[in-house]
């Protein structure tokens, strides 16, 4: 409580805090550096080769160089990154690269195709998380040295041990496993045959515009400029603090305490309204929120039953009373932005349709179901307008609210019923969400491919097929088509019901400006990030 | 003499039975968490081969008991295994959190010590006036009102509204990384090394998350200490006190309170190894890179060593403080000894 005698002693005490340094305290963030607000305790290795998560990818895409990254001004072709040109033989089954001249890593040592071929090896032998997005094209531990070679500084020979789309190999190598590392500096710190794992999970050793300097776990990272880069950078210094609330990054925002928030909810957002001060940055990411129906259950196996969920859902009322600005409605397994994604919507909320395909299912007096989910905003939220929908229609659903990694366990263990859940893109290539939400080769408990289609029991061989087939298809615009007619066969047939596609929020305070976010992860870009 | 060695024994054994315990019971309840840690460890995307490769790399798929046999032996070399979160050994990281923790604690039990005891006995000798109902329902509120809503209000209050003080975080950007770590406290570290502008600076971000710990303890602290003193008021001695004349001041400090702060010890003790248990929510909302952060994400990463390694540790400090408070009893007080 406030009383007169509280308020004399604070007044009192004010000049006193201002001596000792309070000033200083809340003073604007200093020129130079561009501190951001942002939850990081997802990281778990900074190693191009071992790094999987959100923020680790994030800061590797600042620090680290690829063969090749995505256009993603037209999102369907690569450019040259550290790579200047390549070719393909006609066969499709040779990929000669010709590296850029220049480029410097941060220790100085020029980056030559040694050390892409290096790296790309590397990735294989360690054969950690991402690994697969390497090893999915035949390569392994015994035949990468003979078939990622470097005849020359200047020279990156990739051979192919089968057919598969050159466009779908360029754009895996455009992921962020791709990052080509300082061979020599790695190989410094390699110990007991870890190829430098150990010591790259904590340090980088790339030709990015930063290298990080510090990173303490779940507390901040910081990064500096790499001084050999070609890129100039807008801030020598970039300083990520672990803020996780999201309620904390907006008030530290609005005092100049941070220069940038990224972690901003819906109702965060409602309060900058207005507030010409705050730049407000939005793009759409490769990470859709799905429903998840487990064919394993019998009352979940019919298309019926997963039409008549698809035709109930208030697609409308959860994007803009939820999760306005954060999410954005979409039907498809493939996010916008990636290539070959449709941006159509087929589905709308229609009571009396789904009421009647649930009754063409056998069950017109609906049934009872669980759903599990991840126990965090927006999908607590999410879940519970979807329940209310599912209501009206007759299926009773008890929501099963969990901890993210307890959710997937139970999905990966084919547990679950209904699951409303989370799926990210491993790479920009439609392949990534066609083979997740698609295939299921083996229905069997030791089949070799376990995502998503094989955790839902969604055995469809025809479907399977085609997106085998897909990553075959050299032909470009003949296998954008095999992707959209897989998208129109998927929503008729699939058990998944398709919600919605994130949006990347970042919030610039006064005067900052140059952040650029990409659809995923390692293509949000720092270096130009500056401060009036 | 003898008598004092069977004692020293007992509670050795006492002590070694509940780290024991305590060890078995955190290591089962983590293994039995719906949580596969391969997941937590590889992520929801890693593919069968990787996953079935790194569970045998990890011996995850050894019997339980053998997996505990294995814990217990690093254990006993002191080695409590990597923390998949932060790739550093468990104890190097519990080395490097804790002390944010200890640094926080010890300002906020320091604080609330000095409040709530002479609070406590303010409403103990005021008893039934306007003086002690609001004693009452001051720390009432601070044990009823959750500490996160506690210390968003002080954020949006002395940070956002007032701009007395700074917000999260252990110290300002400009001055992260400066002070060479000593003690692990960076007050302390940045006194003795004479970084003063760092000091100052740390330790304006140390009074809100320390005032905050210090109100929801206080109001324990002010409450056991005036159900103490409203029972040595009681006494016969006092009244035989009052009969001689002595002054109030001399009655409630000298009699009264020289009878309870032996059972104080306990209460305060106890008090502090809770706030060394790691303030969870508190080191959040501040962003305070402390063992309740470090425990906190450990859990929702389900990083297991860290988990056990962080309980094992909050589980020892609590045992010892235990032991502490009954030592410390035995010496005051000649009854118990």
């Amino acid at each position: 409580m406030l009383t007169r005698r509280s308020v004399l002693a604070a007044s009192a005490a004010s000049p006193i805090l201002a001596s000792l340094g309070a000033d200083e305290a809340f003073a604007a963030t200093p020129k130079g550096i561009a501190v951001m607000g942002k939850q990081i305790d997802d990281i778990v290795a900074f190693d191009p080769a071992q790094s999987y998560e959100f923020t680790d990818n994030e800061v590797d895409g600042n620090c680290y160089n690829k063969l090749v990254t995505p256009d993603l001004t037209t999102g369907t072709t690569v450019v040259g990154d550290a790579a200047e040109s390549w070719t393909v033989s006609p066969d499709g089954l040779t990929i000669t690269f010709k590296m850029k001249p220049g480029i410097k890593f941060a220790s100085g040592n020029e980056l030559t195709a040694h050390d892409a071929a290096f790296s790309l090896q590397r990735v294989v032998k360690l054969n950690l998380t991402p690994g697969f997005i390497v090893t999915q094209f035949g390569y392994t531990k015994d035949n990468v040295e003979k078939l990622i070679t470097a005849p020359d500084p200047t020279t990156l020979k990739m051979v192919l041990p089968k057919q598969v789309a050159t466009s779908f190999l360029m754009f895996c190598l455009s992921a962020n496993v791709g990052c080509i590392v300082d061979r020599a500096t790695v190989m410094s710190h390699a110990k007991n045959g870890d190829l430098g794992n150990d010591w790259l999970k904590t340090h980088t050793a790339g030709s990015g515009p930063y290298q990080l300097i510090s990173w303490v776990a779940s507390d901040h990272v910081i990064l500096e400029a790499n001084p050999h880069a070609a890129v100039k950078v807008g801030c020598n210094r970039i300083v990520i603090k672990h803020i996780p609330e999201p309620a904390s990054q907006l008030l530290q925002l609005e005092h100049g305490s941070i220069d940038i928030a990224r972690d901003l909810l819906s109702e965060n957002l409602k309060q900058l309204k207005g507030k010409a001060d705050f730049t407000v940055l939005t793009s759409g990411q490769a990470t859709s929120v799905y429903i998840g129906m487990n064919m394993g259950k019998p009352h979940l196996n019919k298309t019926e039953v997963h039409q008549a969920m698809k035709w109930a859902v208030d697609y409308e009322g959860i994007a803009k009373n939820i999760v306005p600005g954060t999410y954005e409605i979409a039907q498809n397994f493939l996010p916008a932005g990636l290539p070959g994604a449709l941006t159509d919507m087929p589905f709308k909320r229609d009571v009396a349709k789904a009421k009647q395909l649930l009754a063409q299912a056998g069950y017109p007096k609906g049934f009872s179901v669980t759903m599990d989910h991840i126990a965090a905003a927006p999908y607590n939220d999410i879940a519970q307008a979807v329940q209310a929908n599912l209501k009206d229609i007759g299926i009773d659903v008890k929501l099963l609210p969990a901890q993210a990694k307890q959710v997937f366990t139970k999905m990966r263990a084919r547990q679950h019923e209904l699951i409303l859940s989370v799926w990210g893109s491993d790479y920009f290539d439609p392949n990534s969400n066609a083979q997740a939400f698609c295939a299921d080769p083996n229905d069997a408990n030791n089949s070799k491919l376990q995502i998503l289609a094989w955790r839902c029991h969604f055995y469809n061989p025809p479907l399977t097929k085609m997106v085998e087939d897909a990553v075959k298809e050299l032909d470009g615009a003949k296998r954008i088509a095999m992707y959209q007619d897989m998208q129109r066969q998927f929503r008729q047939i699939a058990p998944f019901a398709m919600l919605l596609q994130q949006n990347a929020v970042a919030v610039l305070g006064k005067g900052v400006s140059g952040l650029k976010i990409g659809p995923m992860p390692d293509y949000t870009k720092y270096a130009d990030i500056r401060k009036a | 003499m003898n008598g004092r060695l069977r004692t020293l024994a007992a509670t050795t054994v006492s002590v070694l039975i509940t780290l024991f315990g305590l060890t078995v019971v955190t290591f089962f309840i983590g293994r039995v968490m719906p949580i596969d840690p391969i997941v937590a460890i590889l992520g929801d995307h890693a593919p069968p081969d990787v996953v079935a490769r790194v569970r045998i790399e990890l011996g995850l798929n050894r019997p339980l008991w053998y997996q505990f046999w294995i814990f217990f032996r690093n254990l006993l070399h002191l080695d409590l295994g990597r923390s998949v979160m932060t790739t550093h050994p468990v104890l190097q990281d519990i080395g490097r959190y804790f002390p944010a923790t200890f640094e926080l604690a010890t300002a906020a039990m320091i604080v609330a010590a000095l409040i709530g005891v002479p609070l406590g006995v303010l409403a103990a000798v005021r008893q039934g006036t306007r003086t002690d109902h609001m004693v009452r329902v001051f720390s009432l509120a601070g044990s009823s009102i959750p500490v996160f809503m506690l210390a968003m209000l002080s954020l949006v209050v002395f940070y956002a509204a007032l701009g007395w003080l700074p917000g999260t975080g252990q110290v300002s950007v400009v001055y992260d990384g400066i002070v060479p770590r000593i003690t692990g406290m960076l007050v302390i570290d940045a006194a003795i090394t004479g970084h003063w502008n760092t000091f100052y600076n740390a330790l304006l971000h140390l009074i809100q998350p320390a005032l905050v710990l210090a109100y929801f303890s206080m109001a324990y602290i002010t409450r056991m200490t005036r159900g103490f003193m409203l029972d040595a008021l009681r006494g016969e001695y006092i009244t035989t006190a009052r009969a001689k004349g002595l002054s109030t001041a001399r009655i409630v400090w000298r009699h009264a309170f020289g009878n309870i702060w032996v059972q104080l010890i306990t209460v305060l003790a106890l008090t502090y190894a809770g706030l060394l248990e790691g303030a969870v929510v508190t080191e959040t909302v501040f962003s305070w890179p402390g063992l309740g952060q470090y425990l906190t994400n450990s859990l929702l990463n389900a990083d297991m060593n860290a988990v056990l390694g962080s309980t094992l540790v909050i589980g020892v400090i609590y045992v010892f403080l235990n032991l502490l408070a009954d030592v410390l009893y035995r010496m005051m007080d000649p009854r118990v000894r």
